[in-house]
């Protein structure tokens, strides 16, 4: 469709502007992330973005296409952000692999940027997780600028829910001297740097506010239940906040607007179903993290939440106004 | 002097970049007499006028040009004196880009007004009745000036009580200057024409909302506006689309307008400040509205600036007036980068509702690169006024799945332009909700179509098997009359006293046909209706009545009169109800087509009355004088019978 008829104006947002501002609000967490967890987040990273530009370059070509979307910055943000949710130490192929289902299934199968049903990084992170399950949970503990080759070491919620499988408390379990408390908290200054950049996100009008809001609320409220009902058997609501891949996925994953519920009610209720969904996998399932799982069911559930949450259109009165 | 008003605030909308300085430097210009003005007959919404004037005719200024016709319309008036050169099509302002009747004047340069106005002005209004003001504004050819132009003289006859105009001088798009100009300038003539609005409405109160951007205007008008408590000037946020009618009744009064409904139906009526203006000039010093402010803008003119032209002037004139070009224009626009419409060429001439001639270059414009995949990011819904779902509304749209479209109430949109610019996709959304739009509206006129043609056609199946009914019965009659006879011995008697005339094979002559047609239905008439006496005489009679009628039916047949199917049905659908009398089928040599027309529907009365009669008549004689009396209907109705 040409447009000759209204409105003329110039349209200034872009595709890639909005891509290149989610990886420029992911530097601060890529900076701590790397200087916590070493070289190897970089080694991720590198090997991630280029076999996500490789990949999509790739499947175009198969589907005929025009290569102009590699240049929309979408492939490689699904790049950067598998490898982001990757341990440093991974055999060097397995981003490869990661990726190539990432974009290849995840986005390239159902049509490309725009009608993926998934977010497609979350799709190749799965697929590594339930393939390869001990590399993808084999972290190291956080420490400044540790060498490569250190010891592999259970994260935080790998560890917790672990020895809560032994029947001991969480006083017990964070009391410990095993227990290091610059494991909580170098994961929580990774999140604190991707808090960083969510709040500028928020900020620039990147992402809105719904979708984070609703997923850590929804985990919160969740978490401060349980919690509150016993607190030794359950983490408190700001070690679930701080732990994993809450931040990460609360403004960078679950934000991915075309695999989202895309109605202002119904991203919040879409936020607050990652967020519930990461708690009870975390706390009752058998996987230590679970924001991806979470992520990839809500994403089921969005177009239903789309057709139940629609805005009340102007001069639509609502219920209680017609009474 | 006045309370505060609690401003409210309408969702979505952006902050633009406004532009209005460009073309507020000056003053408002009076634009010159231009060689030629071309006079659109229809410069409003509604019926186009009817002209009145001919080709060559001498007219003064402020002559009515045209004539409004219908309930919907508004009169064309000659905006300076001069000689009428023709009436013929011309290209004119319009999205279609169509061509549409002009009346093409030619000034005289002596600008001579008429000697006195066509109605007695009324200066002090405050005396007259508002049904005397309204009448004025409609002869006075006032439209909505703000760009819609529809006709002001109804938007005074409210029909209910109004609690409150509202002035709608937010004049949210960029680039357009004329009504902060206007206000700036003719304040006190705003304000007067607001009381003659008011005393039409029987109103209370009117709120005047202007931007925030626009401080003189608003310090203008508050000033003329202070001796009277019942207008209020409203400050308001400049945020596009404050100026949509919708969205500035929401800024003002916290209120939305139903959807599908009017501003009427919250008790609200709004005017633009130039249509205001007009309908005080037209009331209190008899000026018919000729003339409008202008804004010629756009970064390709060389001297952008606000002019008070007359209707009709072409634009071209108007681009000369403001130093021309700077740079070639990649595109005209008449009204806002946001919701107007290209032009095809500058000889399209100045309308009641042109607002603003925008030259724009290509820089200035949306690229026409190929869109990109809806990536979903929702920004359309943030920041749409009406709080549409315009993505879904997209998708839909792009599917042709328009009930889907229309349940997520597409019609609602208003067509601001906000989604289009804001999409990073660059997918010119609103195009394709006119698109959905134009084909629901084709969908219905289709429907309704279709809806027509099976009423017809339902109609038409039950007559046949009426007609087929009936003759049915004839037969079963006569053979039980024959049978009756054989019985008794006597010898048949079937050849048929009234011999109607038989048309002859190679008939073209209408005159000889319509004639036949008259003989016919004399004979058939002869036929009927008398009430048939089954038991005194026997079957005879109705066999001879019988053959006659249905020679009298083929003789009729032989001249046809298609085309009339509808009045056809109309009689059929009529055909069940009370009777009348029975009127002898009308002359055929009708060419008044207002007597053809009370003669079709004293046929069709006919026709009712003889389907009609009461149960003791013979059934047979009844329906032929049916079937007759619809012939004749049909004979009248069609129009080209009779004396063509």
């Amino acid at each position: 469709m040409s447009s000759l008829s209204s409105p003329h104006l110039p349209v200034t947002p872009t595709v890639d502007r909005v891509m290149r501002r989610v990886l420029l609000a992911l530097v601060p967490g890529i900076v701590v992330f790397t200087l916590l967890f070493g070289w190897g987040v970089l080694r991720n990273l590198a090997l991630a973005a280029v076999g996500a530009l490789l990949v999509e370059a790739l499947a175009l070509k198969l589907r005929g296409r025009d290569l102009a979307p590699l240049r929309d910055g979408s492939a490689l943000l699904t790049g950067v952000l598998l490898a982001l949710a990757l341990p440093p130490n991974l055999p060097w192929w397995m981003p490869l692999v990661g990726v190539l289902f990432a974009v290849g299934l995840g986005k390239h199968s159902y049509g490309g940027l725009g009608y993926n049903p998934f977010n497609p990084a979350m799709v190749g992170y799965v697929v590594l997780l339930v393939s390869f399950p001990v590399a993808m949970t084999a972290w190291t503990a956080p420490a400044l600028l540790v060498p490569a080759d250190a010891l592999s070491q259970a994260t935080a919620l790998d560890h917790v829910r672990t020895e809560l499988t032994q029947s001991r408390t969480l006083s017990e379990i964070f009391a410990e001297p095993g227990y290091s408390l610059g494991l909580t908290r170098g994961w929580a200054l990774v999140s604190l740097a991707y808090l960083l950049g969510g709040l500028w996100m928020l900020r620039q009008r990147t992402i809105r506010w719904q979708i984070p809001v609703g997923m850590l609320g929804g985990m919160g409220l969740i978490a401060l239940v349980f919690w509150g009902l016993d607190p030794d058997r359950y983490a408190s609501p700001l070690f679930h906040w701080t732990a994993g891949a809450t931040v990460l996925g609360a403004f960078f994953i679950a934000t991915d607007p075309v695999s989202a519920a895309t109605t202002p009610r119904g991203r919040l209720l879409f936020g607050a179903g990652i967020g519930v969904l990461t708690y009870v996998i975390r706390t009752w399932g058998g996987y230590p993290d679970a924001v991806a799982f979470a992520v990839l069911l809500m994403n089921l559930c969005a177009p239903t939440i789309d057709r139940y949450t629609p805005t009340r259109v102007y001069g639509t009165r609502t219920r209680q106004e017609r009474s | 002097m006045n309370a505060p008003l609690r401003i409210h605030r309408f969702p979505g909308g952006l902050h633009l970049d406004e532009r209005k300085s460009m073309s507020t430097g000056q003053p408002i210009a009076i634009a010159p007499l231009p060689p030629q003005l071309i006079l659109p007959l229809s410069q409003h919404i509604g019926a186009a006028a009817k002209p009145c004037v001919a080709p060559g005719d001498k007219v003064l200024r402020g002559q009515t040009l045209a004539e409004p016709q219908g309930a919907v319309s508004a009169p064309v008036h000659a905006p300076t004196s001069g000689t009428i050169e023709t009436i013929d099509m011309r290209v004119v302002p319009h999205p279609s880009g169509l061509m549409a009747p002009c009346i093409v004047l030619v000034p005289d340069g002596e600008n001579r007004p008429l000697p006195a106005p066509e109605w007695t002005p009324i200066p002090d209004f405050t005396a007259a009745a508002p049904a005397q003001l309204r009448d004025i504004v409609r002869r006075a050819g006032i439209v909505g000036l703000g760009g819609a132009g529809f006709p002001a003289a109804i938007k005074l006859t409210p029909g209910r009580a109004v609690d409150t105009l509202i002035i709608n001088g937010a004049e949210c798009e960029p680039y357009i200057s004329c009504d902060q100009m206007l206000m700036q300038t003719d304040a006190a003539e705003i304000v007067l024409g607001i009381q003659v609005a008011l005393h039409a409405l029987e109103a209370p109160r009117c709120l005047i909302g202007i931007e925030d951007n626009k401080p003189d205007a608003i310090r203008a008008l508050t000033d003329a506006a202070r001796q009277d408590p019942r207008i209020h000037v409203v400050v308001v946020p400049t945020r596009y689309p404050q100026g949509g009618e919708k969205q500035l009744i929401q800024t003002l009064t916290g209120r939305e307008v139903p959807s599908e409904g009017l501003p009427l139906d919250l008790g609200i009526v709004c005017h633009n400040p130039g249509t205001v203006r007009a309908i005080g000039q037209a009331v209190t010093r008899g000026e018919p509205l000729i003339e409008r402010v202008v804004t010629v803008t756009g970064e390709a003119i060389a001297a952008p600036g606000n002019f008070r032209v007359r209707l009709g002037t072409p634009m071209q004139f108007l681009v000369d007036l403001a130093g021309g070009f700077r740079e070639a224009p990649a595109r005209l626009l008449m009204g806002g980068p946001m919701m107007g419409f290209r032009l095809p060429d500058l000889s399209v001439p100045v309308v009641k509702a042109s607002n603003c001639l925008l030259a724009l270059p290509a820089e200035q414009l949306r690229d026409t690169a190929a869109a990109q995949p809806c990536i979903r990011c929702g920004e359309c819904a943030t920041v749409c006024p009406a709080q549409l779902l315009p993505q879904q509304l997209y998708w839909h749209a792009r599917a042709r799945e328009f009930e889907q479209a229309e349940a997520l109430n597409l019609f609602d949109c208003i067509e601001c332009g906000c989604c289009a610019l804001v999409c990073p996709s660059h997918i010119p959304l609103v195009q394709y909700y006119r698109f959905a739009k134009t084909e629901i509206w084709a969908a219905e006129a289709d429907k309704r179509q279709a809806d027509a043609a099976r009423l017809r056609h339902e109609a038409r199946q039950a007559r046949l098997e009426r007609e087929e009914a009936e003759k049915e019965a004839a037969r079963a009659r006569r053979k039980a009359a024959l049978s009756a006879r054989k019985g008794s011995d006597t010898p048949p008697a079937v050849t048929p006293t009234p011999t109607p005339a038989t048309p002859s094979a190679g008939e073209e002559d209408p005159v000889a046909k319509a004639l036949a047609r008259a003989q016919a239905r004399k004979a058939a008439g002869a036929a009927v209706p008398q009430p048939a006496s089954v038991d005194t005489d026997g079957g005879e009679d109705a066999v001879t009545r019988a053959l006659a009628a249905a020679k009298a039916r083929k003789a009729a047949n032989a001249a046809p009169a298609d085309g009339a199917t509808v009045d056809d049905a109309a009689a059929e659908a009529q055909a069940g109800s009370p009777a009348g009398d029975f009127t002898p089928a009308p002359e055929s040599r009708e060419d008044d087509p207002v007597a053809r027309a009370l003669a079709a529907a004293k046929a069709r009365k006919a026709a009712k009355a003889a389907a009609a009669t009461p149960e003791d008549e013979d059934p047979v004689a009844r329906a032929l004088a049916a079937a007759q009396a619809r012939k004749a209907a049909k004979a009248a109705a069609a129009p080209d019978e009779g004396m063509s």
